[in-house]
């Protein structure tokens, strides 16, 4: 013992740095703040340092180039003893830490700690929110399988929208004419070098923040935030009321932080590395490419936002919630902090929740995307087919062979991109069927040139028998004479 | 001494320090912004398209939409598979010819082409074309891309090397003459 603590003072003597960590350790903090609603910024910190660990682990092994990076993830997998885990803990780290990150911004939100002094505190972590989510974007590229290689296609044509610079930046991006070896070397440098600099950098500034303004004490309703008096309101309540960060209130955030890398790493025994899906080739177009889970609500925006609308959405609607998050510490700085008493906050929140939820359940199961295999792959029911008239069976093999099932339901398969047809005999008439199918028309196309007048005959007559017993089919009443 | 600090002998040589240090940086920043700028600057002076073929004439019988594939014009090593790039062949009528870009017009999935209904489908957000390419349903704003394309010798050539994007000028150009047989 004596020995360790004579090496110690060795290194004190010259670093003298023993005080100042004690100081910061000890900082007195509100004692309200030693609560589970603070414990998502250090949570996020230690998800971040799992992430830099895993990376560089992962980075002893993967090949950053487009014609092996592929391989050298199936050896990751496969070949290299718990490569697979090591993958899987980067993956699910990636995952965890967008969500902590979106919940401890969602906590600060609601505190109102984003007021005077802590404006630039807010900014920070609005860029750091930025940064996490270039890591999980460029992270899906260097997976480089066919969801990154037409996701990097997607970014690529709606980069290709900016007015006038927009050809420009998609050589930027891609580092030449085409998605290739160029494209996966750049997202590389970015993924590995310069986002996480700039986030180490930014996460620096953040805690330096944290702690020279003290962490945002417990908001009471009626406590107003002004100016003038706050930073002396502060102090008065850190030293009447407050206790040393250390042990204080660093409990809660070690047992959390904990329990995130267990359920990290149990996400990662369980449910195994994110793919690779099929290999880079772009000549392979049996592909159905889907985002990562924290980008399905923006490819479910993207398939529901009317098409005209999309492109100054796209290029606009990032510069717009940027700006409002950048901007509210400044027009809203003082007053009320307790979300008790602010009611458009609570609302904000719950609204945003709500709509990013609901786009991720959707596009979980995409109902706009045809179901590219559903004709060969999905047979009509056999309740549907059953004494059925020659012709009316007929109408379901064209049914079938003019892929009408990759955008309709019947009996449950199917595609969602049109209606279901169980009931259509109920709500179209026979003439309304036949124009239908002929013209197309409220987003179905015209199928007029691809069917031959006993085809559509035989379909109609197959349409006409989808309706349930008790209910009638549609009948055109001017017939009814007939 | 009663001259401020900057005027002093230390105070000019520090700011010619610095100044020399600007000098130099500027002179280190050209060429690393023209480094950083190769992409776009090689686009300019060399252009990425070029003619290139697709083989013989005899592969896409007429009336029939094919898959083909051609090896990008700009290509490294490393670019493994990435750079065979696919398209779809469509063979109107004796040298008449439709050559599509296999992205959707929409954000550049790959569409997918369906004999028995004559559309072509994209798996990402829905968008359908029609065999000529012109948009049938879903989120695109136009037709498919369409390459300009030449008959030299029995071989179907192509203009391509570039990702067909809609903000591209070619994706411009080629809008206009939509619908219109290519003049190649």
């Amino acid at each position: 013992m004596r020995l360790i603590s004579k090496v110690g003072d060795w290194f004190e003597a010259r670093l003298q740095i023993g005080k100042p960590i004690r100081d910061t350790m000890q900082h007195p903090v509100p004692r309200q703040t030693a609560s589970w609603a603070y414990v998502f910024g250090s949570a996020a910190l230690t998800v971040f340092i799992l992430q830099i660990v895993t990376g560089i682990l992962l980075a002893l092994l993967y090949v950053p180039s487009a014609s092996e990076a592929w391989n050298s993830l199936q050896i990751l997998n496969h070949q290299v003893a718990l490569g697979w885990f090591v993958r899987a803990l980067h993956g699910w780290g990636s995952n965890f830490m967008l969500a902590i990150v979106l919940i401890h911004m969602a906590q600060v939100f609601l505190f109102g700690a984003y007021k005077f002094p802590r404006e630039l505190t807010w900014i920070v972590g609005v860029l750091l929110l930025l940064f996490t989510l270039g890591m999980a974007f460029t992270g899906q590229v260097l997976r480089f399988d066919q969801d990154a290689y037409w996701g990097l296609g997607i970014g690529a044509s709606i980069s290709s929208r900016i007015p006038v610079l927009g050809p420009w930046i998609v050589n930027l991006l891609l580092g030449g004419p085409i998605i290739a070896g160029a494209t996966l070397s750049r997202f590389f440098a970015l993924h590995v070098f310069v986002i996480p600099g700039l986030l180490i950098a930014f996460v620096g500034v953040h805690l330096l923040l944290v702690l020279k303004l003290g962490i945002n004490e417990w908001p009471m309703p009626g406590r107003i935030v002004r100016r003038a008096t706050y930073m002396k309101e502060y102090h008065e309540l850190v030293h009447k009321d407050g206790i040393p960060f250390v042990p204080g209130a660093i409990v809660k955030d070690i047992f959390f932080s904990g329990f995130v890398l267990l359920a990290i790493a149990v996400c990662a025994v369980y449910f195994g590395p994110f793919g690779p899906s099929g290999q880079p080739d772009p000549t392979i177009i049996q592909t159905v490419p889907r985002p990562d889970y924290f980008f399905l609500w923006l490819y479910a925006v993207l398939s529901l936002l009317p098409p005209s609308m999309e492109t100054p959405a796209l290029l606009i609607g990032p510069v717009i919630v940027l700006g409002v998050l950048l901007a509210l510490p400044f027009f809203s700085g003082e007053g009320e902090k307790s979300w008790k008493r602010r009611p458009i906050a609570v609302l904000t929140i719950l609204l945003v929740a709500v709509a990013l939820g609901t786009f991720t359940h959707l596009a979980g199961y995409a109902p706009w995307s045809p179901v590219m295999d559903a004709w060969s792959g999905d047979p009509i029911p056999a309740q549907y087919l059953r004494g059925r008239t020659a012709l009316e069976r007929q109408g379901a093999l064209v049914f079938q062979a003019k892929q009408c099932h990759n955008c309709h339901a019947l009996g449950g398969s199917g595609g969602d991109r049109g209606p279901k047809l169980d009931q259509v005999a109920v709500e179209l008439t026979e003439d309304q069927l036949i124009r239908q199918v002929i013209q197309g028309g409220g987003n179905m196309p015209a199928y007029g040139k691809n069917l031959s007048p006993a085809e559509t005959t035989a379909l109609v007559a197959f349409l006409e028998t989808l309706h349930p017993a008790a209910l009638a089919p549609a009948r055109d009443a001017s017939r009814a004479a007939q | 001494m009663s001259l401020p600090e900057r005027f002093s002998r230390r105070g000019m040589l520090a700011m010619l320090g610095i100044v020399f240090n600007g000098a130099v940086g500027v002179i280190l920043a050209v060429p690393i912004v023209k480094y950083l700028l190769s992409p776009v600057l090689r686009a300019r002076t060399t252009g990425y398209d070029s003619w290139l073929s697709l083989g013989p004439l005899a592969q896409f019988p007429e009336g029939e939409t094919r898959l083909a594939a051609y090896r990008n014009p700009v290509s490294e090593p490393s670019d493994g598979e990435t750079a065979k790039i696919p398209c779809w062949v469509r063979h109107v009528s004796g040298e008449r010819f439709q050559v599509f870009a296999i992205n959707c017009a929409h954000l550049g999935c790959p569409v997918r082409w369906f004999p028995q209904s004559g559309l072509f489908m994209c798996p990402c957000h829905g968008g359908v074309y029609y065999e000529d390419g012109s948009r049938a349903s879903g989120p695109p704003e136009r037709g498919l891309f369409e390459y300009q394309y030449k008959v030299e010798q029995g071989n179907l050539h192509i203009k391509a090397g570039k990702v067909p994007t809609t903000g591209s000028p070619t994706a411009r150009l080629i809008n206009i003459s939509l619908g219109k047989p290519p003049c190649a």
